[in-house]
């Protein structure tokens, strides 16, 4: 399997706070790579810099082998991006919304894209309705649509499934896990869910004060650590000195 | 430049501006309240004094002029804020467009957006007040052309702001053409102006677009110099402008501003 996402000793300060120390990783195609870590850790701060939304101060970042620096809008057409915080216009109607995002990423079937994704992700009946009139379950699986729109690559996951309820959680998760085995795509997750972390990430990296303090399988880790659980890894982590375990 | 993905963002505001009856209304609401008041303030002048009775529709064409680009400027400003308010701008700019793609799309939605206010209002005039702008001839596309333009200009301006300064910038993009108004010289010849003033609104394209509809309607000449000022005054701003706003991108991408845009 090959890397399609390399992160080489990537830095970020604004002004003198350094928000990310030099970090490096690498997520393999068919994987979900977990990035957790406590409020401020960096975890934003380094999707910022995959999305090319933050131009690190210093390393290198390639995307399926191109080097994003330089190579901005062919890396962009590659990945997508999920996040509570964000959200799509909510006056349109949802179907208007993928035809939007269809159009920016240029995709050549968006109808069939469109019809395809409403299948997968229960949106047929929701189409003509309102983004904005949706409930939080249905915004997030239109928001999974527009990530999915352009085929991605590498999809970039910022608390998927926060506020969400547990059916919907599931569902999410269950499409997830699937939709990466039958595209083969590298999943980059940032969540708190550490049952979610669990159940979907294959290796997990967990960051604190912009550097990486430990990485591996999440049982590696809970045996590492001598805990029950990645909860109670966390919160050992979390709370311990900035020294890579 | 991809003109699908430039047509994507031009959708995603005319869906915006066709789903929602109460923006269509305000698109047209205010520039025809505008050029009625005018209209009638146009007309008193008129009547009392010497300098306006023998051109009757001179504030009255200077009032629709200034009303398109104000509208072209806030139309572009606003197009920018929806993004901000409606917290799509990561979306946005997580999509691959290029920033020459996102600026002309703006562009032409700008104009749209003004051309629907203004055209119903521009012809309220002629029944209302026995005006038509077109009395202006030829010149009428060049002097539009020129203020579109500065429109579009100012509005680059202020999104490089946004850029770089988040929603916070959002007060200074409602007043930057009051800001200017005072030096545009739209209702008054320049001479009007203090000394200091003078020099300051000679660095503007707008007193000669302004000066110019005046000597034509008044005078009934065409001083092409003016134009040709206005045009080189425009180059220079816009030029301006875009180098502005990929700086702003720029240093938006350093300083993070673009992932807490609208939080």
């Amino acid at each position: 399997m090959k890397n399609l996402v390399e992160v080489k000793n990537i830095k970020k300060n604004y002004g003198k706070n350094e928000a990310v120390k030099g970090i490096s990783f690498s997520i393999k195609e068919d994987e979900i790579l977990g990035l957790l870590g406590p409020n401020g850790s960096g975890k934003t701060t380094t999707i910022g810099m995959l999305l090319g939304l933050l131009k690190p101060t210093s390393g290198e970042i390639f995307i399926n082998g191109q080097k994003l620096e330089g190579n901005r809008i062919e890396i962009l057409e590659q990945i997508n991006f999920i996040s509570p915080y964000i959200e799509l216009p909510k006056k349109l109607s949802v179907k208007q919304n993928l035809t939007v995002y269809g159009k920016l990423y240029k995709i050549n079937n968006i109808n069939e894209r469109i019809e395809f994704l409403s299948e997968k992700l229960r949106l047929e009946k929701l189409l003509n309705n309102i983004t904005g009139e949706l409930s939080s379950g249905q915004k997030n699986r239109v928001s999974l649509a527009k990530a999915l729109i352009n085929e991605p690559k590498v999809l970039l996951l910022d608390e998927p499934t926060a506020s969400l309820d547990p059916e919907v959680g599931d569902f999410v998760r269950s499409f997830l896990e699937d939709y990466k085995k039958e595209k083969k795509i590298s999943i980059l997750l940032a969540s708190h869910n550490m049952n979610e972390v669990s159940r979907l990430c294959k290796s997990i990296l967990m960051m604190k004060d912009g550097i990486i303090i430990d990485k591996g399988k999440p049982e590696e880790l809970i045996n590492k650590h001598g805990r029950k659980n990645l909860e109670e890894v966390f919160l050992k982590l979390s709370r311990s000195k900035n020294e890579p375990n | 430049m991809s003109l699908t993905r430039m047509y994507g963002l031009f959708l995603r505001h005319f869906y915006l501006i066709t789903r929602s009856f109460p923006r269509v209304l305000d698109l047209v609401y205010w520039p025809t309240i505008q050029i009625t008041l005018w209209g009638f303030i146009s007309n008193f002048f008129a009547t009392h004094t010497t300098y306006y009775n023998n051109a009757v529709g001179v504030i009255l064409t200077c009032a629709i002029l200034y009303d398109f680009l104000f509208r072209t400027s806030i139309g572009f400003n606003m197009l920018f804020l929806e993004e901000i308010w409606s917290r799509n701008f990561t979306n946005l700019f997580i999509a691959p467009m290029k920033i020459g793609e996102i600026l002309t799309s703006l562009v032409a939605t700008a104009l749209i957006r003004a051309l629907i206010g203004l055209i119903p209002a521009v012809l309220l005039t002629s029944p209302l007040f026995g005006i038509s702008i077109l009395d202006l001839g030829i010149f009428l596309f060049f002097l539009f052309l020129s203020l579109y333009l500065f429109g579009i200009t100012l509005g680059i301006l202020v999104s490089a702001g946004l850029l770089r300064y988040g929603p916070s910038f959002e007060n200074i993009a409602w007043s930057t053409m009051f800001l200017l108004a005072p030096f545009g010289c739209i209702y008054y010849p320049i001479e009007i102006l203090p000394e200091v003033f003078q020099k300051i609104a000679y660095l503007l394209p707008l007193v000669y677009i302004f000066e110019e509809a005046r000597n034509i309607l008044i005078n009934q000449t065409v001083d092409i110099q003016n134009i040709y000022y206005a045009f080189l005054w425009n180059g220079v701003y816009f030029v301006l402008s875009i180098v502005l706003f990929y700086y702003s991108f720029n240093v938006a991408k350093n300083k993070g501003t673009l992932i807490n845009m609208g939080e």
